[in-house]
């Protein structure tokens, strides 16, 4: 579904990404792991457009997106919700929500997703005019995993999802996460690529994982058999 | 209490032109972080297109249109418009030779291209070819017709109207901003423009698209102002400076960056400056208003509706 071949990116004279290759499957929760720093977020931007590869090439479902302006992207289907989530604290929790399906104009069908995007995250229908700044940092996350959603995404990007939130809530996130991937009826069936630093819980509910360490992939493979190699354990599980 | 109505009057009318010219300042820099200084020559072309168009009318009716014999309401409502209209247009262009080019570019260089392109308008405007370099006076549009006398304070058609196009075209701001959806990928733009393309905004066009609304504001205040003086000076003359460092100031005390704070600002600003002269010394209106912006920037430096912000340009 996404294939991404190759990519460089540099930022003026820093180097951010040298060479990246990954794929995610339809249907697949796709992790991607790393220290600080190590291009994730870069990686994400890239997909979406908001930074140019300087080599290799992005294909969505075979189109080639690297030339396109970050609008067009997510009109293909591909869904980001950023580092630190970009809630846009000048508005209300309902105009972000309603933000987000800012490609679509079907009333209806806009006014069921929100529906479903308050049952998913009863949260967000208690504190709907409320101003979105005013939401802790949980209920931020969730508004911009329901906003994201507005969009009705064939590709969700999730950066960082658990970062600085109670173990409680990251479990809750998870929880939806995997709900949205599982197939129809009880999910969206939505693929999803998900940048974590929680390396223990993000290969705990994806299907296959990649590491990349400075700008470079430097393994891959399904998420359990990563969760079990030793280098894996070391590095990013705290194991011995 | 007849020179308060009086000033009151003029503190309306005044504060609502500040208000129109101050929506455009205050847009542009809440979503490009900058001081559109060519937004005052827009003004001017606004009042000199209007000139332009009402003489040819004129001229091509056969008609002379004076306070006495002023011309048909429908002239007046075409002129504002098509001001408006190539206004818009004028907007658009500068922002796209101009300003999209840099939009990678420190701030420093908009600012300096903006003085620019400024100065460029002003100066060729004066050409013998286009506006010329003296002062002229554009035919009357309106009636002067006394509506109303309150005490010795007589409201006229002039009064109504203009007051009245300025708050219905804030009203209708208001509505575009706050409640549509292009008003709220403004907004969002303006908050975060790479978060906002993240929902599927197109940046460039609502830019464009701010560009377009505030030089029609613009384009309305320069209608506004030459009906109101009828003289209007040469695009490079200091009226026109002042004219625009007044509504300048006026989206700064409310709050730049902030739509509702420009037209409490530009209302603001006018009172004082009406206010100021008719009760205390009518030569130093520049400095009430220049006055208040360095308390404001002081004390308040988010002004009156602005959040306290630390940086800024
Ligand atoms: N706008 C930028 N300008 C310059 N350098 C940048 C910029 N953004 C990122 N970098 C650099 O690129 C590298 C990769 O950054 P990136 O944000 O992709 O890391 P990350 O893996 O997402 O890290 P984290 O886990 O901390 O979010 C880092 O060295 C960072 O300093
Ligand atoms: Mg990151």
């Amino acid at each position: 579904m996404l294939e991404v071949r190759d990519v460089s990116v540099s930022y003026g004279a820093i180097k951010a990404l040298h060479g990246v290759s990954l794929t995610v499957e339809q249907g697949q929760i796709v992790t991607l792991i790393g220290c600080n720093g190590a291009g994730k977020s870069t990686t994400l931007r890239a997909i979406s457009g908001l930074v140019k590869p300087s080599a290799g090439s992005i294909h969505f479902e075979g189109k080639p997106v690297s030339r396109m302006p970050p609008h067009e992207i997510v009109r293909l289907g591909v869904v980001q919700a950023p580092e630190g989530r970009g809630i846009f604290s000048n508005m209300t929790v309902r105009e972000n929500i309603d933000l987000g399906a800012f490609t679509r104009s079907d009333k209806h069908a806009i006014a069921a997703d929100r529906e479903k995007a308050m049952e998913l995250f009863p949260r967000l229908r208690e504190r709907i005019s409320q101003n979105a700044g005013t939401l802790s940092g949980g209920e931020q996350q969730m508004l911009a995993i329901a906003r994201a959603l507005m969009a009705r995404p064939r590709l969700l990007l999730l950066d960082e999802p658990s970062l600085g939130l109670a173990p409680q809530i990251v479990q809750t996130i998870f929880k939806i996460i995997r709900e949205l991937n599982a197939p129809p009826p009880r999910g969206a069936g939505t693929t999803i690529l998900l940048v974590e630093q929680n390396a223990h819980m993000a290969l705990n509910i994806a299907h296959h994982a990649y590491v990349l360490e400075v700008g470079a992939i430097t393994m891959q493979g399904p998420a359990a058999q990563l969760a079990a190699s030793d280098e894996v354990r070391k590095a990013y599980l705290g194991g011995r | 209490m007849d020179t308060f109505l009086q000033t009151l009057k003029d503190a309306l009318a005044i504060g609502s032109l500040y208000a129109l010219i101050a929506l455009g300042y205050t847009m542009v820099y809440g979503i490009l972080k900058f001081i559109n200084f060519a937004h005052s020559d827009v003004v001017v072309l606004g009042a000199w297109g209007s000139l332009v168009l009402s003489r040819w009318l004129e001229a091509r009716t056969g008609s002379t249109w004076t306070t006495d014999t002023p011309a048909p309401a429908y002239i007046g409502l075409l002129v504002l418009l098509a001001a408006m209209v190539f206004c818009g247009l004028v907007g658009f262009t500068i922002e796209r030779l101009a300003y999209k080019p840099l939009r990678k570019a420190p701030r420093l260089n908009v600012l300096i291209t903006a003085i620019g392109v400024s100065l460029f308008l002003q100066n060729t405007g004066q050409l013998e070819s286009l506006f010329g370099n003296r002062p002229r006076s554009i035919p009357a549009l309106l009636p002067d017709q006394t509506l109303v006398s309150i005490g010795r304070v007589n409201v006229t058609t002039l009064d109504v109207v203009g007051l009245g196009t300025a708050v219905a075209l804030m009203v209708l701001l208001e509505w575009l901003v706050f409640h549509t959806k292009m008003g709220r990928a403004m907004r969002a733009v303006s908050h975060n423009t790479t978060t906002a393309s993240l929902m599927g905004v197109p940046v460039n066009r609502v830019i464009s698209f701010t560009f377009v609304l505030g030089s029609m504001l613009a384009a309305a205040g320069g209608f506004l102002w030459s009906l109101k003086y009828q003289q209007i000076g040469q695009t490079a003359d200091t009226s026109w400076t002042l004219l625009g460092l007044k509504a300048f100031v006026a989206a700064v005390v409310g709050g730049i960056g902030n739509v509702r704070g420009a037209m409490v600002g530009g209302l603001a600003i006018g009172s004082l400056e009406m206010f100021g002269c008719a009760y205390y010394k009518s030569s130093m209106a520049d400095v009430y208003v220049f006055g208040v912006l360095i308390v404001v920037l002081l004390f308040r430096p988010g002004g009156i509706l602005g959040k306290a912000t630390i940086e800024k340009v």
